[in-house]
């Protein structure tokens, strides 16, 4: 059981790899964020009357003040600051803080549940704060504990620290010119509105009340944030978030479970297993001897097994710490980036343990009709890409469905609830709690069956490229 | 308008991908009923062949997520 060494290893270097990948993402030129903003600008009835607001002049004097760096801000972002300061003066009069009782969104909510986040909430009571590392390229780095933020409430923060500020657990940075971007101040609530982009689509964007108006933010910084409605932004955010964090934990469990087990191996190698080895026992010898030797072979399948395991018990351990009741229900498993790592990584073992055959197969398909072999290889090489991104695909799919079920039948509570008054939430939960049990006890073995099916391709494609063929 | 397409779309591939797991599934069946002892290779090759039609639907599906 040298191997599980091995293993170990391997989950470091994932850690260090996801943890990046999962926080670092495509930033925005500003060319191109300008010119979005302009098309939102040509959009927009107000774009007229924007000399007639006084918060212009309090803006400008605000930039030219206070924070030199502001007011290099080009032409589109004025205008776009104008229109939104027409839309705010136009809209409401009353107090955008007070109407806080507003109705239940349950695509909201899951969403927001199966974010990554830079605070790590248990129950929406105990907050752990997560060190923050922002960095915008003309403001440079920022590094503090997400605790600055003051999160409370709907893991909302209540003060903004250096132009950065919380909301639904993610940091946010504040475009609009005139927010203080320096230091710590204290703001009001978050409000949202929903508008229309230029190709007609509906975009939210948030916004942030500071001593009465709204500033805008810009959209999360993750990559996963990109993907469900947020978008390219002029920051990076490399913090150690909670799937980082998760990550970091998982990765040091297994750790200490198998070094623990490696050693009663070492000690007693011919007493039966006892304790956490016959946890990990049947497992292992599983994956051996049902996945890697089948599929790779009997004679290369040892250069390949420390990766399986710890694909398999990395998948496995993240899928089940997720699914722990009370315990911040992280979704890393579900984090599109995170699978995309695993899948670039199996992408490159593959690729550079393909052997001649392999690339044969691909590129000049032996055993079939001269024409037919261009149109072979047309498919295999679709096909080489297609591989690693149904894996990705497949692993986050599955875990974000499951959490997005359980939360939604956990929403039924505040659906009925809304519209019944208490009777409503007492049948939500009534129907709530079964449909719960029964979907987690769907999630469980979901879990398992996933970080299979993602270590079993793994092996299938290895094995297809390390194969070696009798010549036809 | 697009959003309902792409919600069809997604459907759509979901019941292409039901029907192809559940003719895989079921003919796996057929299988290790016939030969039980063989039931270890069955299962493997049954899983393998029931993500090739799950990633299909997963790219239809991916496809419609990007096109809303």
């Amino acid at each position: 059981m040298r191997y599980i060494t091995y293993i170990t290893f391997c989950c470091f270097l994932f850690i260090g790899t996801g943890g990046v990948f999962s926080q670092a993402h495509k930033h925005a030129d500003d060319l191109k964020s300008i010119q979005q903003r302009k098309l939102d600008h040509d959009h927009d009835d107000h774009k007229h009357d924007h000399h007639g607001h006084s918060h212009d002049g309090h803006n400008h004097k605000h930039n030219h003040g206070d924070h030199g760096h502001n007011h290099n801000h080009n032409d589109g972002d004025h205008k776009h600051d104008h229109k939104r300061h027409g839309h705010a003066s136009g809209h409401g009069h009353g107090d955008p803080c007070a109407h806080h009782d507003e109705a239940y969104d349950p695509t909201g909510t899951a969403i927001h549940h199966i974010s990554d986040g830079n605070v790590y909430s248990i129950l929406d009571a105990i907050r752990i704060p997560l060190p923050t590392f922002l960095y915008a390229p003309e403001k440079g780095w920022d590094v503090f504990m997400s605790n600055k933020f003051k999160v409370g409430h709907h893991e909302d923060g209540h003060v903004s620290h250096n132009g950065y500020v919380m909301h639904h657990g993610s940091a946010y940075r504040v475009v609009t010119p005139g927010f203080p971007q320096e230091g710590n101040h204290e703001h009001d609530c978050f409000t949202h509105k929903t508008v229309k982009d230029a190709k007609g689509k509906d975009k939210v964007i948030n916004y942030v009340m500071y001593g009465g108006k709204p500033y805008e933010l810009e959209a999360r910084s993750t990559f996963d944030g990109g993907l469900l409605g947020g978008g390219i932004t002029s920051f990076y955010d490399f913090s150690i978030s909670k799937n980082v964090l998760s990550m970091i934990l998982v990765a040091l469990l297994l750790f200490f479970l198998f070094r623990s087990a490696a050693k009663a191996y070492k000690q007693n190698p011919n007493s039966a297993p006892k304790g956490i080895q016959s946890f990990l026992e049947p497992m292992f010898l599983f994956i051996r001897d049902e996945v890697a030797i089948p599929f790779i072979g009997e004679k290369k399948y040892m250069r390949y097994l420390p990766l399986l395991m710890s694909i398999f018990f990395f998948i496995l351990g993240l899928n089940l710490w997720g699914q722990v009741p009370f315990l911040g229900s992280t979704n890393v498993t579900g984090n599109l980036t995170f699978t995309m790592v695993l899948a670039v990584i199996v992408f490159f073992v593959v690729n550079f343990s393909g052997n001649k055959d392999y690339w044969k197969h691909i590129f000049w398909m032996p055993g079939v009709p001269t024409f037919v072999k261009p149109l072979l290889s047309v498919v295999e090489g679709m096909s080489l890409f297609i591989k690693p991104l149904t894996l990705m695909l497949r692993l986050a799919g599955n875990i974000s469905a499951g959490h997005i079920a359980i939360l939604s039948f956990v929403g039924l509570i505040f659906i009925f609830g809304n519209l019944y008054g208490t009777v409503g939430n007492g049948i939500g939960t009534a129907l709530a709690v079964p449909l719960t049990l029964f979907m987690m006890a769907i999630e469980l073995i979901v879990a398992f069956v996933q970080a299979f099916v993602f270590t079993i391709l793994t092996a299938s494609y290895i094995g297809a490229a390390v194969e070696e063929h009798e010549h036809h | 308008m697009t959003g309902t397409l792409a919600a069809i779309g997604a459907g759509l591939a979901v019941i292409g991908a039901g029907i192809g797991i559940g003719m895989v599934g079921g003919r796996a069946m057929d299988a290790i009923a016939r030969q039980p002892e063989a039931s270890g290779d069955i299962r493997s090759a049954m899983i393998l062949m029931a993500a090739f039609v799950e990633g299909a639907a997963l790219i239809a599906i991916l496809l419609s997520i990007f096109m809303s």
